[in-house]
């Protein structure tokens, strides 16, 4: 049992080694959690609306009526628009897109038989991956120029795709850690017996050693985009529409103090019900494809 | 030194590549002081969140259902929601509700400010994760060892402090390296609160001098030594703590 608890998920990087397992943390974990962050999101802002009645006179619309009224905005951005927390999803799943292509080829580089491609891949995949999000996120937005001309023709970049470029960068690397763990955790009897039935290397790989990857993919991966889709709100900083940037729109358009802590909390609700169901069925998908020892 | 400031001096005349911020002393002075507020916010959130982790995990095995469900409910929430939001939260929404106080000049200030506030979030976010490691740690310390403390007369305290968080401690350094080498590139949102750090400072030199590139292979350059240094130190603790008998 200790041997399956140490075991560290493919990736370096995969966090803590096996989220929340043993016996009493799983019985914490049912979907009473989910009812108990809406619990304490509806105390926070019902403490705000008895808050709010004490301190505000006639005139002003209660607390959840106002949420209510954003809400639309927050999730869907301006009408006609593209922007909101669904700004936030398009940019993870397109970054995620880019990302996981990117680091397969980069993970074939890390492990491949040629030294000089071998240490290229080694030293983007190190840097990419020591680096800063929001760094690489600046590099990227202030950097690349806001339209491009090939053959004539002048291509806008918008402001939101830069920045899921900028995002997959990380990703990239890190993906390419998982494909490089993954492909170095199939049995070496699996490489001979390929060659010892005549298979070429690249068939190997993509007949043999890959498919069989997949499956100790998944969880790490999946690991990666929720830690992705947690650092998308950091496109609001460098002037993307998303859901954070259209929540202090709100918060300055409204000019409340007491809507703070609610609006903010909205939006840490949407993202904790967006991100945990991802964490419990990555934890789920862990245990299903550990390798018993 | 006035020989190599006076070199890169030329290299902007003649190449136009502009690395004020190493030759121009005000501008030197800005930006050594924001990557000193960087590692100090990266020193302080690294011990920070080492104890919350700690603590955390002790907590976890306490007997009271409702300790845990707390610590448990912490953990998923400061795990699943963004950094940058938690920063916010607690910058925006919970900043204006603490009291003021009155510094030496008579102005009234907030009591807790931006670089204190980005202590208290990143803490609380790294500390997470740091629990669920620590914890991963602590169940990997065998039943055996646990039983033959209680059976020499230890206390639960004891025997976390003396037996499981030692040998707890060994097993989860490299996922523990992990998180705190990820803590310090998180360092970098603080930006968003005006926290002086390196990005900030950073932005402000392009800002005034109009050298974005330069600057840029700068900050990814302080970040990837720092980076470094840090995992190099991690090494180290990692083999002068090992026991023989474990691993390879």
């Amino acid at each position: 049992m200790t041997a399956t608890r140490n075991h560290v998920s493919v990736t370096s990087e995969g966090v803590a080694p096996a989220r929340g397992e043993s016996g009493y943390m799983a019985a914490a974990f049912t979907p009473k959690m989910l009812a108990g962050a809406f619990g304490l999101v509806a105390v926070v802002v019902l403490a705000g609306e008895a808050w709010a009645q004490l301190n505000s006179g006639a005139g002003q619309a209660g607390i959840m009526t106002t949420l209510w009224k954003w809400t639309p905005l927050i999730l869907f951005g301006p009408k006609g628009e593209f922007g909101g927390f669904v700004l936030n999803i398009v940019v993870s799943f397109l970054a995620m897109a880019i990302g996981t292509i990117s680091g397969l080829v980069l993970g074939l580089g890390l492990i491949s038989k040629f030294g000089p491609v071998r240490s290229v891949a080694w030293a983007i995949t190190q840097f990419f991956r020591n680096s800063p999000w929001l760094v690489l996120l600046f590099f990227v937005m202030l950097l690349t120029p806001f339209q491009i001309r090939i053959l004539g023709l002048s291509i806008p970049l918008p402001a939101w795709l830069k920045a899921t470029v900028g995002l997959a960068l990380p990703i990239m690397a890190n993906i390419a850690e998982i494909v490089r763990g993954a492909v170095n955790s199939i049995p070496t009897g699996q490489w001979e017996s390929a060659e010892s039935l005549a298979f070429s290397r690249l068939q190997t790989l993509w007949r043999i050693i890959l498919p069989q990857c997949v499956k100790r993919m998944i969880p790490p991966w999946m690991n990666w985009y929720a830690i992705l889709t947690m650092a998308t709100p950091l496109i609001s900083i460098v002037g993307v529409n998303d859901a954070m940037t259209l929540t202090q729109d709100a918060l300055a358009s409204e000019q409340r103090t007491d809507l703070l802590m609610p609006m903010y909390a909205l939006l840490l609700l949407f993202f904790f019900v967006y991100c945990y169901p991802i964490a419990r069925w990555t934890i789920r998908l862990e245990r299903k494809y550990a390798v018993r020892i | 030194m006035e020989g190599l400031w006076d070199f890169l001096r030329s290299l902007h005349d003649a190449y136009g590549i502009n690395l004020v911020h190493f030759y121009d002393t005000f501008e030197r002075g800005r930006m050594l002081r924001g990557m000193w507020t960087s590692i100090k916010l990266a020193a302080v959130c690294i011990v920070l969140s080492v104890l919350i982790g700690i603590l955390g995990a002790w907590l976890q095995g306490s007997r009271f259902k409702v300790l845990k469900a707390v610590v448990q409910g912490y953990i998923q929430f400061f795990r699943n929601t963004p950094p940058l939001v938690q920063m916010y939260f607690f910058y925006f929404a919970l900043g204006p509700q603490m009291p003021r106080v009155v510094n030496e000049y008579g102005i009234s200030q907030p009591m807790l400010g931006s670089f204190e506030w980005a202590v208290i979030s990143l803490s609380f976010f790294a500390g997470a994760f740091n629990i669920e490691i620590f914890r991963s740690g602590v169940e990997a310390v065998q039943r055996s060892t646990v039983e033959a403390a209680e059976s020499l007369g230890f206390n639960r305290w004891q025997i976390y402090r003396y037996v499981v968080l030692p040998l707890a401690v060994r097993v989860c350094l490299p996922a523990l390296n992990n998180n705190l080498v990820n803590l310090i590139k998180t360092t970098t949102q603080a930006y968003a609160i005006a926290v002086p750090e390196t990005l900030f400072v950073a932005s402000q030199i392009w800002s005034d001098r109009i050298n974005v590139f330069e600057m840029m292979v700068t900050l990814l350059t302080f970040y990837l030594l720092l980076v470094g240094i840090f995992v190099w130190l991690m090494t180290r603790l990692e083999r002068s703590l090992r026991v023989p008998g474990f691993g390879q």
